[in-house]
């Protein structure tokens, strides 16, 4: 295989991790403040079929998006109302959702299976960036609308989270509810902000499945990949550029094991389904593990900071526990 | 609703030069206790006004309830004689209230400048990281501090952390000023660099709630104190108006009098005595340690030989995060020396697992209560029952709840068996830890025994330590107190600079040159 088509095929496989990052992302977010939204499974797959439905009812690919995006943050008001409301737990209410929104999109969805609809418009490059050595026929040559936005998300968050004001505020909520109340913040409003914006781009990613990178709606049609985003966030170290790069690994996974099904043809087809899951579990472990941090004490102090903090996976101190104020 | 808010947005007397604060018939209750109980409290504009009381006398409550940080069941709060609508700490601070928690409340995952940065009104939602850097430093400075703005506030100590809320409050310029005992954590130098601040801050009319054990400290400061006890308001003392008393209590005017003593009385309802540490009468060593080298990110310190015997008392001075933990936990087995040995009861102990130590009766107490030496979320007598010899998987919970009681009884602490710990005060949370230490012990190790402990519950605490080491233990005890030190200690070794002093006897020292060598002259 030469350069070129490797290089297509690469620029592919990130391109195709796109929904992922947008629901990993929305999870960090949520995470960070707080809150876990385990229903991620269960969003992705109706707020897919909503998408479609909605996108192809109205003939317009962007009302699917804001479509998705709406019943994304409905779903995310709910668990937000039993988190941070009634104080009932997270794992819980985040649970039974994912399995009832996976079982009402195969209910829903049942008149809108394998048939056409709207998608996202072609792949287009971006005119200077495509030109940069290496990085830009990687990122910026095969991509469309929607991969471009993903980029554009993951530079935003990250520097919301660490260049501003209310990303310090996200942080310290998440952190110590408590102390954050005490300097006047309104912990239980901004919770519930962060979970809903959460939860829309949960809805985003799922609309970016039906409607663009695996376009169409059929039952069951975006299994596992909830469940995989919730594991690349706590791998991410709840760091939105490590989360991001795990869903972008993800993709390169999948598409690696595309290509060796059509190499070797007498495995069953569902061992190149499953494979990329469990490879990227295997490699979410080693980059987490603590023998990063050991290896990081040899650094000079100055170095180290820096690294740490990117490496740094300990989980948001307040992550499901809801605020008490007596 | 509406109308609420718009009141407070047409009087936003944030910053404002004066403000005289009234909190009238304040009443908060937990459960059955009556933590605030009808509490009235003038602090007249300019003035410093301290807040003294036992342990769980309901002062922290009553400043939270001022700072918006829990709500009040009844009563009112009146700032320069009009009402204001304190339910949240939003609203305090835009009353210009801002207040220092006893417990630092603050973000340990964050940095130093991320904290001090987090919900300061004068931040820029693009966050200017050096600005504040330099706004930090020069604080720090002010008071010197020495606070690396780029340290996760996790890796520093519970005073460094205080020291840190301190310039965060200062910073953010409220109008009234609250400090639930802000002294505790930092060495008498700051102390003074404090207090001259706070005084500054009164005489620009900032009124200033100054909550302290230590009745040094409040006399030093104060223009008025009130005292609390179990929730009411017992007494007021006007320390500046030439002893003129004006306590509700009866006082021959004009005559000179001991203001300590007579707080103490009001805070407690008698006189109260100061236990008595006795010569050493044993020989015998407890604890020895030959050439140990310690290293940590921070820091690397050598000691050439230290020889404690039973029943000794060694106080370690320096300022705060000088290594002194480090230390202690060395000494306990919960970290390993980077070189040199260490033998409890003449066995050599080096490198062996904390179990050893444990078993060789060394005890180590910690100075963050309730992240360490206690488990939140466990009651008393859960505490009792982890701490029982188990037979088998079951928990004997007749015999727990006996020795929960018994515990309680002995060392009076106030609460039930059944009481979560981080629900106690801060002082019967120390009695607690006190009451589940092993009985036969070699080596007690402790970081600020009585840090935050009223008067009474330090002489007590004292006076059980000292029964410890009649029995024969030696204790070796890190303080920020350097009266406490001098008053107990036989010997005192002086952390500074990432140097460890010889051992001094403590007869030969005071409060003020202990002072002098934490500031690195020995
Ligand atoms: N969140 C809470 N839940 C239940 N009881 C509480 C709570 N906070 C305080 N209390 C109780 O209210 C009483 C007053 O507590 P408070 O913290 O105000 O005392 P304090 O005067 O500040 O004592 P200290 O000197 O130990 O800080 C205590 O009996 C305490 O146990
Ligand atoms: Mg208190």
């Amino acid at each position: 295989m030469e350069s070129g088509q490797l290089f297509i095929i690469l620029a592919t496989a990130i391109a195709s991790a796109t929904p992922l990052v947008f629901a990993c992302i929305g999870e960090t977010i949520t995470e960070r403040a707080g809150v876990i939204n385990l229903s991620a499974e269960g969003t992705i797959m109706l707020c897919a079929m909503v998408g479609f439905v909605a996108a192809k009812t109205a003939d317009n690919v962007w009302l699917g998006f804001v479509a998705a995006a709406l019943v994304g943050a409905l779903i995310a008001l709910v668990v937000a109302y039993g988190a941070i409301t009634l104080k009932q737990s997270q794992i819980a209410i985040g649970f039974v959702l994912a399995l009832l929104c996976s079982d009402l999109s195969a209910y829903l969805g049942n008149p809108y299976v394998r048939i056409p609809g709207p998608t996202v418009p072609p792949r287009f490059a971006i005119p200077l960036l495509q030109d940069m050595p290496f990085i830009g026929p990687l990122l910026f040559r095969e991509g469309d609308i929607l991969v471009y936005a993903g980029y554009a998300l993951i530079g935003a968050t990250w520097f919301y989270f660490y260049r501003t004001r209310g990303g310090l505020t996200l942080r310290a909520i998440g952190e110590q509810p408590a102390a954050a109340f005490a300097r006047g913040h309104n912990v239980i409003a901004l919770r519930y902000a962060y979970t809903l914006i959460g939860g829309a781009l949960m809805g985003i990613a799922g609309a970016a499945f039906s409607l663009d990178f695996k376009a169409g709606w059929s039952y069951r049609h975006t299994a596992g990949y909830g469940w995989i985003a919730l594991a690349i966030v706590i791998f991410g170290g709840w760091n939105p550029l490590r989360a991001a790069l795990g869903a972008y690994l993800f993709g390169v996974l999948q598409s690696l094991a595309g290509v060796a099904q059509s190499t070797v043809p007498n495995v069953p087809t569902q061992v190149f389904t499953v494979a990329p899951f469990v490879l990227m579990i295997l490699a979410l472990v080693l980059t987490s593990g603590d023998w990063l941090d050991r290896l990081l004490s040899y650094l000079p102090v100055n170095v180290r900071r820096s690294l740490a903090r990117i490496i740094h996976t300990a989980p948001p101190a307040a992550l499901g526990r809801p605020f008490e104020q007596d | 609703m509406h109308r609420r808010k718009a009141r407070i947005s047409r009087r936003t007397p944030a910053n404002s030069s004066t403000v005289k604060v009234e909190l009238r018939h304040i009443h908060k209750r937990f459960g059955n206790v009556h933590a605030n109980d009808d509490v009235s409290l003038t602090v007249e504009a300019g003035t410093i006004h301290g807040l003294l009381g036992e342990n769980g006398a309901g002062k922290s409550t009553l400043v939270k309830i001022l700072s918006g940080f829990i709500s009040r069941d009844s009563g009112e709060i009146v700032l320069d004689g009009r009402p204001a609508h304190i339910q949240s700490p939003a609203d305090a601070l835009r009353y210009g209230i801002g207040m220092l928690h006893q417990d630092p409340l603050d973000f340990p995952p964050l940095t130093a400048i991320e904290n001090f940065m987090a919900g300061s009104p004068t931040t820029p939602a693009l966050l200017n990281v050096r600005a504040a850097e330099r706004n930090f430093r020069a604080l720090c400075r002010q008071f010197n501090f020495d606070l690396d703005p780029h340290a996760r506030v996790s890796d520093l100590t519970v005073g460094e952390r205080q020291q840190l809320e301190i310039v965060r409050l200062l910073a953010n310029g409220a109008g009234t000023l609250i400090l639930d005992e802000p002294t505790t954590g930092i060495s008498a130098t700051q102390k003074t660099l404090l207090f001259d601040a706070l005084r500054r801050l009164a005489q620009e009319g900032k009124s200033i709630i100054f909550v302290s054990h230590k009745l040094e400290d409040v006399e030093a400061l104060c223009d008025c104190v009130t005292v609390m006890r179990r929730g009411r308001v017992v007494g007021e003392l006007n320390l500046r108006a030439n002893g003129a008393g004006r306590a509700h209590g009866d006082w021959p005017a004009g005559e000179r009098f001991d203001v300590a003593a007579r707080i103490v009385e009001m805070m407690f309802g008698r006189e109260l005595a100061m236990p008595v540490k006795p010569a050493i009468h044993q020989d015998e060593t407890a604890l020895v340690l030959e050439g140990l080298l310690l290293r940590s990110d921070r820091l690397e310190m050598h000691i050439g030989h230290l020889a404690v015997r039973r029943g000794e008392v060694i106080g370690i001075a320096g300022l705060e995060g000088s290594g002194q933990q480090l230390f202690l936990l060395t000494c306990a087995g919960l970290e390993h020396p980077a070189a040199g040995s260490i033998y409890v009861s003449g066995r050599n102990l080096t490198r062996q697992p904390y179990s050893a130590f444990v078993k060789a009766g060394v005890c180590y107490l910690p100075a963050d209560r309730l992240r360490e030496g206690l488990i939140s979320g466990l009651s008393i007598q859960e505490h009792v029952a982890l701490r029982m010899p188990s037979r088998g998987i079951f928990i004997n919970r007749a015999a727990a709840a006996q020795e929960a009681e018994r515990a309680i009884a002995t060392f009076n602490i106030r609460g039930r068996p059944d009481t979560a710990v981080e629900q106690l005060s801060g002082g019967n949370q120390q009695r607690t830890q006190l009451a589940l230490m092993p009985s036969p012990l070699n080596v007690l190790l402790m970081e600020h025994p009585t840090r935050g402990l009223d008067i009474e519950s330090t002489l007590w605490v004292w006076q059980q330590l000292i029964a410890r080491c009649n029995q024969g233990t030696a204790i070796l005890f890190a303080s920020s107190d350097l009266d406490e030190i001098v008053q107990y200690s036989d010997r005192v070794i002086v952390f500074s600079g990432g140097r460890i002093s010889p051992p001094i006897a403590a007869a030969a020292l005071t409060a003020d040159s202990l002072g002098q060598m934490i500031g690195g002259r020995f």
